[in-house]
């Protein structure tokens, strides 16, 4: 069967729908039910939300866990210790408890960012004026070493001498820096 | 009161002012998320965490003005009425969630109401811009200048790897919904928007009816979102908001020159149509009024009908919905009752467009 709504992929979603008593038949692709889809998980008033979404795709990995039992090994139960959020209420709830939660369950966390922001996994926008401090310089500093290497296997030596002193006149600063905010 | 005075308070400046593309792109919004370090957030946090935020901006506020924005006024969710919240929810001001389930949420407007600042909702602080027409650069870097003032006195929760620590871990790294409301009745009518939303979506955006549930958007207004907020930065990912917009806004240009050669006269009937039933009706509900204030504003655009504002479909597509009406009646009204004031509100809009012309 053809999808009804494309009308070229096969249909793979077969089902009735009851409106006021009218009966509706519908034949799909995924892709089209994709589409519609909202429209019939909602209408049907279950509250699929993001964050029922999130909770799946994130429960992935207890899964493995689970199925990896050793009776040896005791269960450690990864907690926060700011906001004692376990992780296997976070996966519930798909959201975090405090700014500390990143920290204790990074290991974990680096895969599911991955699949949530289409393989990216680390920030490379606004950095806060205050409290960012030094990571402006550090930035800078790493992008002229690559600058600096790029020149140096273009043999253009004399840009590659400035890029040199333009480092270290930055990692000296660097230095002061961190003294002076210790 | 008056539906002259209701609407006067009523309307905030991204319905009614006029933008670069306003007759596509409706409205042009940018959502920062931000969290104070040394408070949990708010899916955990106590009753005192969460006036402690409330009293760190209201003390910001207090300091020094951010001299942009003009006076700004904190509302408490706690202290408005049910009706009140329904009303900013409707505006876009603030969201269902800060109006329903949020504990101490609070609100920081701006006088013209382009800036609202959420505060308690799903994060600590929710930056928003809401302007009108196609405006992201510009909503962008008001956004921008909001945050830096108000992190010099806030820590930021932010790590040097992933960047702003939210919530949710779907918004973490810029914390940025970039998003842009569209009225497309054209690629509607010409069926290419279940070609285009797929395509669309490979780019890492997310296309949805605002009004209206699933795939059916009510007044054919879409809005166009990012959906990543990791990996790229802020102007990154407006710039690749406003590539994609830009497209839109001339293939919907295309679609509606395509219209006017292929069927002229279909269309203008359609339009007058619609004109005809908004102008007579006695009742009407919900997405009759959107389709045939989509069609009305697209006969505006495409010059079918001359003495109308183009503001009608952003206004009254807000003004026509539950909390606005019920607001505009002073107390509460069943659905049957609203699709009566719908009918009427309407009529009484238009005949104001009259007037004013004979005035």
């Amino acid at each position: 069967m053809i999808c009804q709504e494309c009308n070229q992929r096969p249909a793979t979603l077969h089902f009735t729908k009851v409106v006021n008593g009218e009966k509706a038949e519908f034949h799909l692709c995924e892709k089209c039910a994709q589409e519609k889809g909202e429209l019939f998980m909602l209408g049907s008033g279950s509250g699929f939300s993001i964050n029922n979404l999130l909770a799946g795709l994130l429960n992935i990995q207890p899964a493995f866990q689970e199925s990896g039992q050793d009776p040896f090994q005791q269960e450690k139960v990864l907690q926060c210790e700011q906001c004692s959020l376990t992780f296997q209420q976070f996966i519930k709830v798909g959201r975090f408890g405090c700014a500390n939660c990143y920290e204790t369950f990074k290991d974990q966390l680096n895969p599911i960012l991955r699949r949530l922001h289409s393989g990216n996994s680390s920030h490379s926008g606004k950095i806060p004026a205050r409290i960012g401090g030094t990571i402006h310089l550090r930035r800078n500093i790493d992008d002229l070493k690559i600058n600096l290497k790029e020149m140096i296997a273009k043999e253009e030596f004399e840009r590659a001498a400035e890029l040199r002193d333009e480092i270290r006149k930055l990692e000296k600063q660097l230095n002061a820096d961190q003294k002076g905010g210790e | 009161m008056s539906l002259e005075r209701f609407m006067n308070q009523a309307i905030s400046s991204w319905m009614s002012a006029e933008g670069p593309d306003s007759d596509i792109v409706l409205s042009s919004r940018i959502r920062l998320a931000r969290n104070i370090k040394q408070y949990k957030f708010p899916t955990l946090f106590s009753n005192e965490e969460a006036e402690a935020v409330i009293e760190k901006i209201k003390a910001r506020v207090e300091h020094s003005s951010f001299s942009k924005l003009g006076e700004m006024e904190l509302l408490l969710m706690d202290r408005l009425q049910p009706l009140q919240k329904r009303v900013l929810m409707e505006k876009h001001l603030i969201s269902p969630h800060l109006a329903e389930n949020s504990t101490h949420g609070a609100c920081l407007l701006s006088e013209n109401e382009e800036v609202s600042i959420m505060i308690n909702e799903e994060d600590h602080i929710r930056i928003q811009c809401l302007f009108p027409g196609f405006q992201l650069s510009e909503a962008l870097s008001m956004a921008n200048e909001i945050d830096d003032w108000l992190e010099e006195e806030a820590d930021y929760a932010f790590d040097e790897n992933i960047g702003f620590l939210t919530s949710c871990p779907t918004n973490v790294g810029t914390g940025l919904r970039a998003s842009v409301m569209m009225h497309l009745p054209g690629l509607v009518l010409t069926q290419q928007m279940n070609r285009i939303i797929p395509a669309i979506n490979q780019l890492g955006l997310v296309v949805r009816g605002i009004y209206g549930e699933g795939s059916e958007a009510l007044g054919n207004i879409f809005q166009v979102s990012n959906q990543i907020t990791l990996g790229k930065s802020e102007e990154d990912i407006a710039e690749d908001l406003k590539s994609v917009v830009s497209q839109l806004i001339s293939q919907e240009r295309s679609a509606r020159e395509a219209l006017a050669k292929t069927s002229n006269i279909q269309l203008e009937d359609r339009v007058f149509r619609s004109y005809g039933i908004l102008s007579n009706s006695r009742i009407i509900e919900s997405k009759e009024a959107a389709q045939c204030l989509s069609d009305v504003r697209l006969g505006i655009d495409m010059q079918y009908i001359e003495n109308i504002s183009k503001n009608i479909l952003n206004e009254l597509m807000i003004l026509t919905q539950p909390g606005f009406l019920q607001q505009y009646a002073g107390g509460p009204l069943r659905p049957h009752e609203r699709d009566i004031r719908r009918a009427s509100l309407i009529r009484e809009r238009l005949k104001m467009e009259d007037q004013e012309l004979g005035g």
